[in-house]
């Protein structure tokens, strides 16, 4: 496709242009998205996500129905009866919240309920902590959800609507969470293109549609939702005779999410001139880099702020942003990395007994590959602590320092950024 | 050009809502803008933070602003030398104040002509204008007196959307006040 | 009966045979037998079981051995004492 003659359906002329910051952009993401319920717990660590959705509730610009309820873990469990039913359902959380949620978001990925949450990543106490950090999105990393993390406002808003339909495509029937770093993202405003109503309806194509199953005590295929007239049984028993087979499955939606997720992002880019990357990971500079930095979330941007002044003094380093988390995009990520010779990968999450779950991940994909790049973890900005432009700066000169010394010695692998030795 | 502004005022003064009525005017003047808080302790009183970012270009960073071009004070009590900290040379300290102007360099431990420094009697204004302590629009009209970064007409129209009348106009008038008898010394 | 692959069988963890037949009666140790001459066919069992394995086809009440997992609510309830529970295997 010839860039110059490329025009997207709806342009930037033709897209409202709104000042929220990452939660009013998901809350309107969701408004505009079609939603039968959000049930969603009010109190801290609640974001004003939830806050400003009840607000379209109550001011009837929506049909949703809203369920305020006592807990998290009942928030997750009213979403999986609404979503069970055949309705679209969106919640929000983070933190404690999410911890508490973790039970039933296995439920949630096991019954393949498409539902949506928006994740606003923040620590775990103790110390008592509601800042942003990755600690609560790795809490659920196997818990069988898509993991969308976010860069900026703008992302944020697109990755919620892109997300049902991540969610409700035939081919995945799987939860997927949208991640956005707690107040880097959550509590910050920026310029914000929104589409038009009837845009995303039509980007959604409209309510949520059933997938069909077939059992044997129905002729024909019956729609995946509870209905008195074709009844079903959901979370049923299943032991070692079914339980693994019924895994597999999720396994198996999983890998095709991937192409789902790819294929979102470029129709994403017809439609509003947006994309990121090939939807999976976005990288910046990687071409002829010898150095690359793999980040996730609202960092990214920092770090590939002060990239670009490296690059303008000749300094060959880049950066991969991972967006898709899970699935981790494996096979795409050994591509992009095996022809560097150094690469960084920052977690903002420390696994204590191990090593940052970013990196062991970075470091499989890498394995099998005869050409490697050295592969070092930094552990950094835990509990909100600030990524400075500065940090990125020290950081990507002890990379070059390494880089000339050729090797990195065993103790050296893990290491700690900003934190106060 | 990217102009970063960092605001320190206590809990309750609406120091993030002046951050986000700033970065809104400008964003309706076509910048691309960045508005956030830096949460401490959230009480009434505490000192808090918030920061905003405006630039011609689409803003890649998502930290803090440790080397701001602009300092904006809402409540004097807070001048010290640690307020400072980072200011840029040539930046420029907006403050809210009204008496003895050698009082503020010497609590900010700076020297005339170090920085521009504009002082706004945001206390007053506000306590006649809306006989209310949130000295926070009264600031942004010290910040309209350096005559870029933002227009009036689109802090009216920021105001606009954010308060609904009376308390709209109130603001609007008390903006303009503040810009009039904003002085530099 | 021949286990399904992950390929064939629907998504979720579906229920995809029905439920009756899986014949629970199979787990019962004791069976509740009716002494139809002391049954007054009150109901009251046919109120009680909790499966319900109870059947009343308007003459007589029985019991239904493929779901009747044996738990003696029913032999408890009976006001008319009619119903006695034997075990599956072994001695009377």
């Amino acid at each position: 496709m010839n860039i110059l003659e490329f025009k997207p359906k709806y342009p930037r002329e033709k897209q409202i242009m709104m000042l929220l910051n990452g939660d009013e952009a998901v809350a309107y993401a969701t408004k505009q998205s079609y939603v039968d319920v959000v049930a969603a717990y009010p109190i801290t660590p609640q974001t004003i996500i939830v806050e400003r959705f009840s607000e379209f509730v109550a001011n009837g610009e929506v049909h949703t129905e809203f369920i305020p309820v006592e807990s998290e873990h009942s928030a997750m469990s009213a979403c999986i009866g609404a979503a069970a039913t055949g309705a679209r359902a969106f919640t929000s959380t983070c933190s404690q919240g999410l911890a508490l949620m973790v039970e039933t978001l296995y439920i949630a990925s096991g019954l393949r309920l498409p539902i949506v949450m928006a994740v606003t990543n923040r620590a775990l106490s103790a110390p008592i902590n509601i800042h942003g950090d990755h600690s609560d999105a790795y809490l659920m990393r196997d818990s069988g959800w898509v993991m969308l993390f976010v860069e900026n406002v703008q992302e944020a808003y697109d990755t919620t609507i892109q997300a049902f339909r991540i969610a409700e495509h035939p081919e995945v029937q799987l939860p997927v969470s949208v991640h956005l770093d707690g107040f880097f993202l959550s509590h910050t405003m920026e310029n914000l293109y929104v589409l038009p109503d009837e845009a995303v309806y039509e980007f959604l194509g409209g309510p949520r549609k059933l997938v069909k199953v077939k059992v044997d005590y129905f002729d024909e295929e019956v729609d995946y939702a509870l209905n008195p007239a074709k009844p079903l049984s959901m979370g049923m028993l299943a032991f070692y005779d079914y339980y693994f087979e019924i895994k597999t499955q999720q396994v198996e939606a999983m890998k095709r999410a991937e192409k789902v997720i790819v294929e979102v992002n470029e129709e994403w880019y017809k439609l509003t001139g947006r994309r990121y990357g090939d939807g999976l990971v976005d990288p910046y500079a990687m071409d002829d880099a010898d150095i690359v930095i793999v980040v996730m979330g609202s960092s990214a941007s920092t770090v590939r702020s002060v990239v670009k002044k490296f690059r303008e003094k000749g300094v060959k380093v880049g950066v991969l942003r991972v967006r898709s988390f899970r699935p981790f995009p494996h096979k795409t990520i050994a591509r992009l990395l095996k022809e560097a010779k150094l690469v960084a990968v920052l977690d903002r999450a420390a696994s204590p007994g191990s090593m940052g779950a970013l990196y062991l991940d970075v470091i499989s994909s890498l394995y099998m590959e005869k050409e490697k790049p050295i592969v070092i973890n930094y552990i950094y900005g835990l509990g909100g602590r600030d990524l400075s432009p500065l940090l990125v700066f020290k950081l990507i000169e002890e990379l070059a320092e390494d880089l000339k010394r050729g090797f990195v010695p065993e103790e050296k692998v893990v290491r700690y950024l900003g934190v106060r030795e | 050009m990217l102009v970063e502004i960092r605001w320190h005022g206590r809990g309750g003064q609406g120091v993030w809502t002046a951050s986000n009525l700033v970065a809104a005017a400008a964003a309706y003047g076509g910048k691309y803008v960045q508005s956030f808080p830096a949460f401490g302790p959230e009480r009434s009183g505490a000192p808090v933070l918030s920061f905003t970012r405006v630039s011609d270009e689409p803003i890649e960073v998502h930290s803090m602003i440790y080397e701001p071009d602009i300092i904006v004070i809402l409540d004097y009590t807070l001048l010290s030398p640690k307020i400072v900290e980072g200011l840029k040379s040539g930046g420029v300290i907006v403050s809210n104040y009204t008496g003895d102007v050698d009082f503020v360099f010497e609590r900010l431990g700076i020297k005339r002509g170090d920085y521009r420094v504009l002082l706004v009697p945001a206390s007053k204004l506000t306590l006649e204008i809306l006989r209310i302590r949130a000295t926070n629009t009264a600031m942004i009209g010290g910040l309209l007196k350096l005559g870029y970064l933002v227009r009036l007409e689109n802090v009216e129209r920021a105001i606009k959307e954010r308060f609904s009348e009376p308390l709209a106009e109130k603001n609007i008038t008390l903006v303009k006040r503040a810009m009039e008898e904003t002085i530099e010394v | 009966m021949s286990l399904k692959s992950w390929k064939e069988i629907p998504i979720g963890g579906v229920g995809f045979k029905l439920s009756t037949e899986i014949k629970t009666g199979e787990w019962r140790a004791l069976r509740p037998i009716i002494d139809q001459n002391k049954c007054t066919k009150c109901l009251i069992c046919w109120l009680f079981c909790p499966e319900p394995a109870i059947m009343w086809d308007g003459v007589k009440v029985e019991v239904d051995y493929d779901y009747c997992k044996g738990c003696g609510i029913c032999a408890h309830e009976c006001p008319v004492k009619a119903i006695s529970m034997v075990p599956e295997f072994g001695g009377e």
